[in-house]
């Protein structure tokens, strides 16, 4: 990797439970960080400008576009991706568990993005109703479902958190 | 029916978990030592005479490796597809604006964009053509051949003419359809790599790895054995990624050779809309005659797409089209004649549906017209003429028994209570609130697979080898890419081994490891690769089910009862053997575990000068109905709820089956709707998901999903196809519903709000009348 100019920036941060200490570019993206420093290859690009919300990890628990933050703003801070969702038991997330059943994966590239959203939306409200899992969604498109099973999906993870 | 185990059940896809805990590996994944990445620079106008290409500016940034233009293609610099008329890079003229002009590599994905961005381009412009229809005029300027036709198809059966003049009722309109981009999320991606023998390596996200061996062969001029090429994960499809993965490969192919290295091109989302193939913007007049009894006794069909640039898959397209034109009604006197033009812009290519959505919205919004002049009830009229078993379509070919359609709709009928809705729901604009509600119908049939036009493509590989310890790997020449194929093929093996389904595992698609496939296009995974595995299975399982025999005889069972086999397990009365037992036992007897298998469609006999054949083996069936909502003072439109139902043969994975219905419909939904892609001036304007709107969670509809399994005996446990079959009807269905909600009928898709409230304005100057 070629330095580009103006310095490297300190990032100190929590990744996926682990304590990370790491120079960047000051110009990277929390995308670019996850995926090609940290090589955590679950967070997809789908879009680049923030449209499509496959690139969707945690930063201290909200759902945040990676492609759309520098990754400098995550100084002091928690990131959690696909690959630190995790089950009570250290096995898949119930989430990650609900979506195989319901058979709502298809090409499966929209789906980290989309978990992460789920995730965010039943931390801060664990009993959502499917109106609120269809607004938490809007941002997350899936080009194969039609998002019904996506939907199902989520809702019937509540009972599994 | 023979009892199964396996098939028919909603087992759990076999990528589910890789893909839901983000393992699953996507073309951007990958990485190799020493890779370098590709920027390719974009054509910036609709038509250009390129005088020259210079890299003097681009070589300073840090990083740069080299520039790559047409001069380093090996081979002759032709595309193979289908007419051959798009050059890997251009040379003199480059025809619409995203083109790939050259391209840079560089030792990183920053630097190579940076280094695309500053490659000199100079070139003077020339005239270009964005109108399909004064393509078509004679003093066009000339694109292509004489006429900037890529490729035209008739179908003439009976005296339409005749029909129509003497006709009780006709009915003659002109429709449209904006473009539609297949947006599947993961956008083109490829990684070629150098081996040492000289030949390649290409990692590609691709439907059709054979086309992709096809291109890069050609590009780098190799012996096919010196390329391989293995698809990745691929991220979304639907037709998108047919043809022009192709292209992208080549590219990265004649970069990795010129580097030396492994080399990564990955699209963004911007030149991914401005450069891929998209859904064909259509133009049709269609006309129908019917006797005073609502028998339909004409159809004709003037069908037009613009086919952008090259002609790709253009030809293909249109045929499909061509074929399907006249809708699934028996008609006596047909005449289409349709048309693939070329234009300055993106070229067009395949799209779930292919060529048939386009001209269904208008045909089928037509047929509702007719309904409306005979003062017929519309799913009446359709019950009055559609095809059953034993009639003939347009193209004189007779319908065989596998055929539901006339139970599809009475089915959808009844699921909509179309009866009482239809008969309650009188128009009434004058004294309703500013929200009103409609429903509306639509009808389609679909010719799976390739059909006389493709047919010499329309063969499929497989390769089924089982290990000693009972797992089985197998090979196929189709894909996965979202559709579920990876999962219905395993059943489909593991039903006709008597296999546990966890022992099957698919093998990503390795051009080198099976014979050339075709494409996985045409809803014919399920039926061409399901036939072959069978193929192959078939010995095996010979060889399984005796070898299991005699070991139940010397475990004491009696020979003069019959064995079962089911999930995993031989059994007469109580005593039983595993599927891994007997395995092992023919391994033991040194008997061969590997079979290949090879399947063939059968004959068609369509003759392209008068469109009179056999077009397709085998037809799926579908009835939709959409019910909306409309608001009067905005136009907008809200897709509430579709019912369908279709008959595709035997289902195999009903979850999956529905999961590909549903997403059918939502892209169905979401083209009829939204999706408006705006060319000015041959530029295109709204290349991102912020402009180019997609439904999302909020604008899904609620679906009401029926399967009619009318068993087809040439398939698969006695499957069909299924893919395309749930868009084609729906925005006619919506169409449809806008008329009956609104009374207003919009001939054009996308229905945007703006048109619907110019046509309210101009439809409350005049007397509503009942739909």
């Amino acid at each position: 990797m070629k330095k580009i100019s103006g310095g490297n920036f300190k990032l100190k941060c929590l990744v996926n439970g682990r304590k990370i200490n790491r120079e960047i570019e000051p110009g990277r993206t929390l995308l670019e960080f996850i995926r090609e420093d940290l090589g955590l290859k679950g967070t997809k690009e789908g879009c680049g400008e923030g449209e499509c919300g496959a690139c969707l990890a945690l930063v201290d628990g909200k759902a945040v576009n990676s492609c759309l933050m520098a990754a400098a703003q995550l100084q002091g801070g928690e990131l959690v991706t696909i690959e630190g969702l995790k089950g009570r038991d250290g096995g898949l997330h119930p989430l990650q568990k609900t979506f195989m059943e319901e058979g709502a994966v298809q090409c499966g590239f929209c789906i980290p993005g989309v978990i992460i959203a789920a995730e965010a939306l039943l931390r801060k409200n664990p009993a959502a109703t499917v109106d609120d899992i269809k607004m938490e969604l809007t941002g997350n498109i899936c080009r194969c479902t039609g998002y019904e099973k996506i939907i199902g999906a989520v809702k019937k993870a509540e009972s599994l958190m | 029916m023979e009892k199964l185990f396996c098939v028919g059940k909603s087992v759990i896809r076999k990528d589910a978990l890789i893909k839901a805990a983000g393992r699953a590996r996507y073309a951007a994944d990958y990485e190799f030592a020493g890779m370098l990445y590709a920027a390719a620079v974009r054509c910036p106008k609709p038509r250009i005479r390129i005088l020259s290409i210079s890299d003097s500016r681009a070589k300073k940034v840090p990083g740069y490796v080299t520039l790559v233009t047409y001069k380093d293609i090996k081979g002759p610099n032709k595309w193979p597809l289908v007419i051959n008329d798009y050059p890997f890079l251009p040379e003199t003229e480059a025809r619409f604006q995203g083109e790939t002009l050259a391209l840079v590599v560089a030792d990183t994905q920053k630097a190579a964009k940076t280094a695309a961005r500053l490659v000199e381009i100079k070139y003077r412009e020339l005239p270009f053509i964005d109108d399909p229809l004064k393509s078509m005029e004679k003093t066009a300027i000339k694109l292509y051949g004489e006429d900037n036709v890529f490729s035209k198809f008739v179908i003439k059966k009976g005296d339409a003419a005749k029909a129509l003049k003497e006709a009780h009722t006709v009915v003659e309109e002109e429709f449209a359809t904006n473009y539609q981009v297949h947006s599947y999320l993961e956008t083109q991606g490829v990684i070629a790599v150098p081996e040492t023998d000289g030949g390649l390596t290409v990692y590609s996200s691709t439907q059709c790895p054979f086309y992709v061996l096809d291109g890069v062969a050609a590009a780098a001029k190799l012996g096919y054995n010196k390329v391989k090429v293995i698809q990745t994960v691929t991220g979304g499809g639907f037709g998108g990624k047919e043809d022009v993965p192709a292209l992208v490969a080549a590219h990265a192919a004649i970069c990795a050779l010129k580097a030396g290295k492994p080399v990564k091109l990955i699209y963004d989302r911007k030149e991914d809309f401005n450069s891929m193939s998209k859904r064909h913007p259509s133009w049709s007049k269609v006309a129908y005659a019917a006797d005073k009894d609502g028998r339909i006794t004409a159809c004709v069909v003037k069908y037009v797409l613009d086919g952008g640039a090259y002609s790709t898959l253009s030809p293909i397209v249109l045929w499909r089209g061509t074929i399907h034109a006249a809708g699934p009604y028996k008609i006596e006197n047909v005449f289409i004649e349709t048309y693939a033009v070329a234009t300055n812009k993106a070229p067009c290519g395949a799209f779930r549906g292919f060529g048939q959505p386009q001209i269904c919205f208008a045909q089928e919004s037509l047929i509702d017209e007719l309904a409306a002049k005979l003062k017929m009830d519309p799913v009446d009229l359709r019950l009055k003429n559609i095809l059953r078993p034993g009639d003939k379509t347009a193209t004189g070919q007779m319908i065989n028994d596998s055929c539901g359609l006339e139970e599809l709709i009475k089915t959808v009928r009844e699921r909509t209570n179309w009866d009482d809705r239809v008969q309650n729901a009188k128009y009434k604009m004058q004294n309703a609130g500013d929200i009103v509600t409609g429903i509306g119908f639509s009808a389609a049939y679909y010719g799976v697979s390739l059909g006389a036009k493709g047919r010499y493509l329309d063969r499929a590989g497989a390769y089924v080898n089982i290990y000693k310890d009972a797992t089985v790997a197998v090979n196929v020449g189709n894909t996965e890419m979202g559709q579920g194929a990876l999962t219905v093929l395993s059943q489909i093996c593991a039903e006709t081994l008597n296999a546990p389904y966890k022992n099957i595992k698919l093998e990503e698609v390795d051009t080198s490891k099976v014979s050339d496939s075709g494409p996985t296009v045409a809803s014919r995974t399920t039926l061409m690769s399901g036939n072959a595995i069978i193929e192959a299975a078939a010995p095996l399982r010979e060889k399984i089910f005796k070898t299991a025999f005699d070991m139940l005889i010397l475990k004491g069972a009696d020979a003069a009862k019959p064995m079962s086999a089911s999930d995993g397990v031989f059994s007469i009365e109580g005593i039983t053997v595993s599927f891994a037992e007997a395995v092992a036992e023919c391994w033991s007897r040194r008997l061969k575990m590997g079979e290949q298998g090879w399947y063939a469609a059968p004959h068609t006999s369509y003759n392209m000068d008068d469109g009179q054949g056999d077009a397709y083996v085998i037809y799926s069936f579908s009835a939709t109905a959409a019910e909306v909502e409309v608001d009067l003072k905005t136009g907008v439109v809200k897709a509430l709820k579709i019912h369908a139902a279709y008959d595709v043969g035997k289902i195999i994975n009903p979850t999956l089956a529905e999961g590909q219905a549903q997403g059918g419909i939502l892209q169905g939904v979401s083209w009829a709707l939204y999706e408006n892609l705006v060319y000015k001036n041959g530029i295109m304007l709204n290349p991102n998901f912020t402009d180019y709107a997609l439904a999302t969670t909020a604008d899904k509809p609620e679906y009401d999903i029926t399967f009619i399994e009318k068993p087809y005996a040439g398939g698969p446990y006695k499957a069909k196809g299924l893919g395309e079959v749930p868009l084609i009807g729906v925005a006619a269905a919506v169409a449809n519903a806008v008329k009956n909600a609104a009374g207003v009928r919009i001939k054009s898709v996308p229905l945007l709000p703006e048109k619907i409230w110019r046509e309210l304005r101009n439809c409350l100057k005049v007397t509503p009348s009942a739909p």
